[in-house]
C-alpha cells in the first residue's frame, strides 16, 4: 500500500510530532511497510469473534471512597521545566 | 574473577544470612564490576552500599530496568525525554524487592521506552552482548540480560511486553520469566503498551527466578487496578524429572524463519525433554503467525495513548523557543523521541484515527481472541508449550536497524504468548553458529504454561536446566 505525505502530516498532526520533510518522506514508506505485514489479518473471518482488551477476567476494581494524602505540590513541581508560582509554566496558547 | 560475583543470587543470600558473607562486601564487590561496567549495560550505579538487610533476599543487589521509577534516581526509560529525570516515588515492585532485602544496584539500559529488540534504540547508545561485543544483547532489557550474564549483577529485573524479557535472557545465554499477565504491579513503571506490560526477573539460574519471583507478587497493589493476588506461595523448583508431562510443540512456531543451528539445538532439547519422562507431541496454534501483525496494532496503539503525556511541561525535556503551546508541544515531542518511537506513535495513532478504528484496532483486538482460544485448546490436551525463544542467535550491532519489520520479526515466538497474557520462561539450551559463522552463541528454548502456571512452570524449566547444564561462564569474563 502507499500512504500519501499529507496523511502522514495528519496524523503527525493528531499525535502533537513536528516532523520535518525529509522525516515525513521516511516514514510514508516505513509505515506502508507496516501495514503490509498487518493487513494479513484482514484475511481472517471475524465476524463472530469478540474483541479482548484484557486477557485475564477481572472485577471491577474499587477502592473506598476516603481522602489521603497526594503528592505534596513542591515534589510535583520539582521536575517543572518551567514554573510560575505554585503551577507549571507553558508558553501561550495562542501567541 | 571474584570468588563472590561466581554465587549465584540464591547462594550467596543464602551465604550472607548464614552468617558466612557479609552483605556490605557482597554489595562492594557488584557495585565495582558494575561501576566497571564495558558494556554499556548499566546507565546509573549505587554510590553508596544500602544498611545491612535483615530481609529474607540477604541484600543480594538487584539491578533495575531504567523504566522503573526509583525515587531520587534517574529514570529515563531510555528516553532523551526523560533524561535526568528524578521521580519523586518508585515503583511497587522495586519497593517490595527491597523491602525483602534486594537493594537497587544500578540501572540499566534498554531500548527507548521498552520499543526494540537490541537495545540500539537507546538514547544513551546500545549495549553489548557479553558473548560477543560486536553484537547485540537482544532486547528491550538487553542492560539487565547483559548485565546478569556477564556477572555485573546477581540478578536483575526486567519488562516484557512481546518478547522484552525473554528475547535478550535468551540472546545472553541467561533465565528470563514473563509472569501471567496482572501478577506484578505495574505501579511506577513508565508505561508502552498497559494491556501487554509486565515485569519479570533475569536471573543466571531457574531457582534464581523463582526466589526474586517470589517477593514481586504477592497480594494485589491498591495502586494497580489490573494488579491479581497471586494465588498462593511461589516455590523454590525441586523437580529432578519430566514424568506424567506432555509438551507441545507448535508447528506454526517452529519452522520457517528459524535459523537451522537455533533449531537443531531446540530439537535436541525435545529429545532430552522426551528422555527426562515427558510426552512430547505437535500441536497447532493456527492464528499464531497473525501474532505479530496484531501485536504491531496493538501496541503501538496504547503506545501512542500512554506517550501522550510527554508533552513538556511537567517533567523531563522541554525544547526552548516555541512561540505558542501547540508548537511547544510538537518540537518537544520532535526532539525528545528516538526514530523507532516515533514510528511507534504514528503507526498506533493511524490505526486509532478516524475511519480506520475498526479495520485495524478492532480487528487486531479480534485476532487477541482468537490466540487467546488457541492457547485454551492446546492446553486441554498439553501443560507447557514449547518453542525457540528468538528465530536466531544475537545478531551483529546495525544488522536490522535500517529494516523496522526485519527487527520485529525477533519477536515472532513470543509475542503470541503476550496476547494471551500467559506465563512464559526463557532458558539457555545450548550453543549454535550465526548463520555468516563466528564464534557460537546462546540458543533460548521457550516453555509457556496456563495463566497462573508459574510453579509447574518453574519446576518444568528446573528439571530442563539441570539435565541441560549449560555453562554460561564463557559470557563472565566480559563487562
Amino acid at each position: 500500500m502507499t500512504i500519501e505525505r499529507a496523511e502522514v502530516r495528519h496524523v503527525a498532526r493528531l499525535a502533537r510530532l513536528a516532523l520535518s520533510d525529509e522525516e515525513v518522506d521516511r516514514m510514508a514508506v516505513e509505515l506502508a511497510g507496516v501495514l503490509d505485514h498487518i493487513a494479513t489479518i484482514e484475511q481472517l473471518d471475524l465476524d463472530d469473534v469478540e474483541p479482548t482488551s484484557h486477557v485475564v477476567a477481572v472485577e471491577n476494581a474499587l477502592r473506598a471512597d476516603q481522602p489521603q494524602p497526594s503528592l505534596h505540590r513542591e515534589r510535583a513541581l520539582a521536575s517543572a521545566p518551567a514554573r510560575a508560582g505554585d503551577g507549571f509554566a507553558v508558553p501561550s496558547p495562542q501567541a | 574473577m571474584n570468588d563472590i560475583l561466581e554465587l549465584s543470587a540464591a547462594a550467596a543470600a543464602k551465604a550472607v544470612l548464614a552468617g558466612d558473607l557479609d552483605g556490605g562486601e557482597l554489595f562492594d564487590a557488584y557495585r565495582a564490576r558494575a561501576g566497571a561496567d564495558e558494556l554499556n549495560a548499566f546507565l546509573w550505579v549505587a554510590e553508596d552500599g544500602p544498611p545491612a538487610s535483615s530481609g529474607p533476599l540477604g541484600g543480594v543487589p538487584l539491578a533495575v530496568k531504567d523504566l522503573f521509577c526509583t525515587e531520587g534516581v534517574p529514570s529515563q526509560s531510555g528516553s532523551r525525554i526523560l533524561e535526568g529525570y528524578l521521580p519523586p516515588y518508585s515503583a511497587t515492585v522495586v519497593r517490595r524487592l527491597a523491602a525483602a532485602g534486594a537493594p537497587l544496584l544500578g540501572k540499566t539500559n534498554q531500548d527507548e521506552f521498552a520499543m526494540g529488540s537490541s537495545t540500539e534504540n537507546s538514547a544513551f547508545g546500545p549495549t553489548l552482548n557479553p558473548w560477543d561485543r560486536t553484537r547485540v544483547p537482544g532486547g528491550s532489557s538487553g542492560g539487565s540480560a547483559a548485565a546478569v550474564a556477564a556477572r555485573l549483577a546477581p540478578w536483575a529485573l526486567g519488562t516484557d511486553t512481546g518478547g522484552s524479557i525473554r528475547q535478550p535472557a535468551a540472546l545472553c545465554g541467561i533465565v528470563g520469566l514473563k509472569p501471567t499477565y496482572g501478577a506484578v504491579s505495574r505501579y511506577g513503571m513508565i508505561a508502552f503498551a498497559s494491556s501487554l506490560d509486565q515485569a519479570g526477573p533475569l536471573t543466571r539460574d531457574v531457582t534464581d527466578a523463582a526466589l526474586l519471583y517470589g517477593w514481586m507478587v504477592g497480594d494485589r497493589d491498591p495502586c494497580d487496578s489490573t494488579s491479581l493476588q497471586f494465588p498462593g506461595p511461589i516455590e523454590l523448583p525441586a523437580r529432578s524429572d519430566l514424568r506424567g508431562l506432555a509438551i507441545g510443540v507448535p508447528a506454526e512456531l517452529t519452522g520457517e524463519g528459524v535459523e537451522p543451528g537455533v533449531l537443531a539445538a531446540f530439537e535436541a532439547t525435545l529429545e532430552l525433554i522426551a528422555g527426562l519422562g515427558a510426552r512430547v507431541e505437535r500441536c497447532e496454534l493456527p492464528h499464531a503467525p497473525h501474532a505479530l501483525a496484531a501485536y504491531y496494532v496493538l501496541a503501538p496503539a496504547e503506545a501512542s495513548s500512554n506517550l501522550a503525556r510527554f508533552d513538556g511541561v511537567r517533567y523531563g525535556y522541554r525544547a526552548s523557543g516555541a512561540d505558542d503551546l501547540i508548537e511547544m508541544y510538537t518540537r518537544t515531542r520532535h526532539d525528545g523521541f528516538g526514530a523507532e518511537v516515533k514510528r511507534r506513535i504514528m503507526l498506533g495513532t493511524y490505526a486509532l484515527s478516524s475511519g480506520y478504528y475498526d479495520a485495524y484496532y478492532g480487528r487486531a483486538q479480534r485476532v487477541r481472541t482468537k490466540i487467546a482460544e488457541d492457547f485454551a485448546t492446546v492446553f486441554e490436551r498439553f501443560d507447557f508449550i514449547a518453542t525457540p525463544t528468538a528465530p536466531g542467535v544475537a545478531f551483529e550491532l546495525g544488522a536490522k536497524t535500517a529494516d523496522p519489520l526485519a527487527m520485529y520479526l525477533n519477536d515472532f515466538c513470543t509475542v503470541p504468548m503476550s496476547l494471551a497474557g500467559i506465563p512464559a520462561i526463557s532458558i539457555p539450551c545450548g550453543l549454535a553458529r550465526p548463520p555468516g559463522g563466528g564464534p557460537e552463541l546462546p540458543v533460548g528454548f521457550q516453555l509457556a504454561g496456563p495463566a497462573f502456571s508459574e510453579n509447574a512452570l518453574l519446576g518444568a524449566a528446573f528439571a530442563l536446566e539441570q539435565a541441560l547444564a549449560f555453562d554460561g561462564r564463557a559470557a563472565a569474563g566480559a563487562g
